[in-house]
């Protein structure tokens, strides 16, 4: 990868050095002005704007790109998710796509110079009843039909594997077996948007935090200018990469989008001594955990019952959460939760994202990520990026045009998508 | 977690209803395929004051209209659905 001089090395050589000397280091991106034009303004700095700015300068030689964060970078849903990442999903259009993130991740800490802490330590959905344990056999074919690693388990192998799990058949939901993806794993996030944000910025792109899009100005069917908070600036292409305000975003352009925003909750433990390594998802029990490189327990639930903007939590929900996480775990009983935090969800009717162009020239849409959209950062990062730069959209990502909604040809990602992470 | 008034049972837990989104004004029967296509998927979604469809399952089983703010999820107005909604 070409890298500006700028961008210092994190080498273990470079390390020491600076180690050594006592160097200062330099400010990771810059803080630029805001440019009069750019080329392409990308609403939204989490992962999925950051890549996409990444890749058109990396992949296209697009560098006039504006990045416009209305907080600081990674403060939306790239910063509250629990950091999973797989790719056995049950369609086929599904499993392609999140197969290549899974591949983009593998060598993205390379890439990016940045260590991102990707552990592929396996992904495990357990299965409580018949109906999931079919389900579960129907995603590994499709997923082995795509050269993707996805078998069922039984639940001595269940066992054997995470050895701290209640396989008997005394809980209310017994484990009947589950559909283990060796590949999946966890990262850590706040890496990902840095690491991305770092490259993006050495190759230069302008992130511009603390700066709201207030405003987008599309006389005649056609994206012009951007109103921000700290001022206007011309542009042809707007890309709106957020999510909760994805909405909003595309309602300054007149355009309607399928979805409803929810909170989704999360939690984390006290740190303890490693003792979980695969990533634990019991679709039944709308849970999943795992466990971070510092060792705390993280886990996730499934969407509030009811559309908000808000980012609060709930009591019933962390009852209702450690309730399911003891049941599949007994021996955790005594741990006692650090804090709990909640993400916007944009939920589409099929599970599916939107990602292509509207009626509306030079406005794309990279939204509608419900609760899988931080594995998707890269890969999406990469086909938007192709896609604004040629002009045509990938195949990749052609099945998750908005248009679909319209010729009622929905993606029907539901069950392998809805809790399960 | 809310409290929601029911005009009906009084003051609930939220567990005992079932969310119904936004409420929407269903298209003539006449109207083209693209208002029903509309109708059907596209969401207002809005960040402030709503007017959304609430089913009092564990309780009246009526449904209900509630006008709730989803930036806060401070709730003004709870009415029965057949009294409409604005």
């Amino acid at each position: 990868m070409k890298r500006s001089k700028r961008s210092v090395s994190y080498s273990a050589l470079s390390l020491a050095k600076r180690g050594i000397r006592k160097a200062d280091w330099p400010r990771v991106w810059r803080h630029p002005d805001l440019a009069r034009n750019y080329d392409v303004v990308i609403v939204g700095g989490g992962v999925h704007g950051l890549a996409t700015a990444y890749y058109l300068a990396r992949n296209h030689g697009v560098t006039r790109v504006a990045v416009m964060e209305k907080s600081y970078i990674g403060s939306g849903g790239s910063g509250r998710n629990t950091a999973i990442v797989r790719s056995n999903y049950l369609t086929p259009e599904g499993s392609a796509f999140y197969n290549r993130s899974v591949k983009l991740y593998e060598r993205l800490a390379d890439d990016l110079n940045f260590n991102i802490m990707f552990e592929q330590r396996g992904h495990m959905t357990l299965a409580h009843n018949d109906s999931s344990l079919r389900t579960m056999h129907w995603r590994a074919e499709v997923n082995k039909l795509q050269g993707i690693e996805s078998e069922v388990i039984d639940s001595g192998d269940v066992k054997r594997l995470v050895p701290v799990m209640d396989v008997s058949k005394k809980p209310r939901y017994p484990i009947l077996g589950a559909l283990w993806h060796p590949p999946g794993g966890i990262v850590r996030h706040d890496a990902v948007v840095w690491g991305y944000a770092r490259a993006a910025d050495s190759l230069g792109v302008h992130i511009h935090q603390d700066t709201e899009v207030v405003g987008i100005d599309a006389p005649d069917g056609q994206v012009r200018a951007v109103e921000t908070s700290r001022g206007r600036v011309e542009t042809p292409v707007v890309i709106n990469c957020t999510a909760g305000w994805s909405t909003l975003i595309a309602d300054m352009v007149g355009v309607r989008l399928p979805i409803t925003t929810r909170p989704l909750q999360a939690a984390v433990t006290e740190p303890v001594q490693p003792f979980l390594n695969p990533v634990v998802v019991s679709g039944s029990l709308h849970v999943y955990v795992s466990q971070t490189a510092r060792g705390e327990l993280v886990f996730g639930a499934s969407v509030d019952p009811f559309s908000a903007y808000s980012t609060r939590g709930s009591l019933d929900f962390t009852e209702g959460l450690a309730g399911h996480v003891l049941e599949l775990m007994p021996p955790l009983s005594g741990m006692r939760m650090l804090r709990q935090w909640a993400g916007l969800c944009d939920m589409t009717p099929d599970f599916g994202p939107i990602i292509g162009p509207t009626e509306v020239g030079g406005f794309f849409l990279d939204v509608g990520w419900g609760t899988y959209g931080f594995k998707a950062g890269p890969v999406s990062g990469e086909q938007v990026a192709a896609m604004v730069a040629t002009g045509s959209v990938p195949p990749l990502i052609a099945p998750f045009g908005l248009d679909r909604f319209a010729r009622g040809d929905l993606t029907a990602e539901k069950g392998a998508a809805a809790v399960g992470h | 977690m809310l409290l929601i008034v029911c005009p009906h049972c009084g003051p609930r837990n939220n567990d005992e209803f079932a969310f119904g989104g936004e409420a929407s004004s269903r298209p003539g029967a006449d109207a083209s395929p693209d208002i029903w296509r509309s109708y059907l998927y596209d969401r207002a979604n809005v960040a402030g004051w709503q007017t959304e469809q609430w089913f009092h399952v564990s309780g009246c089983r009526r449904f209900l209209n509630i006008e709730r703010n989803t930036i806060t999820n401070e709730i003004r107005r709870v009415r029965d659905a057949s009294e409409g909604h604005d």
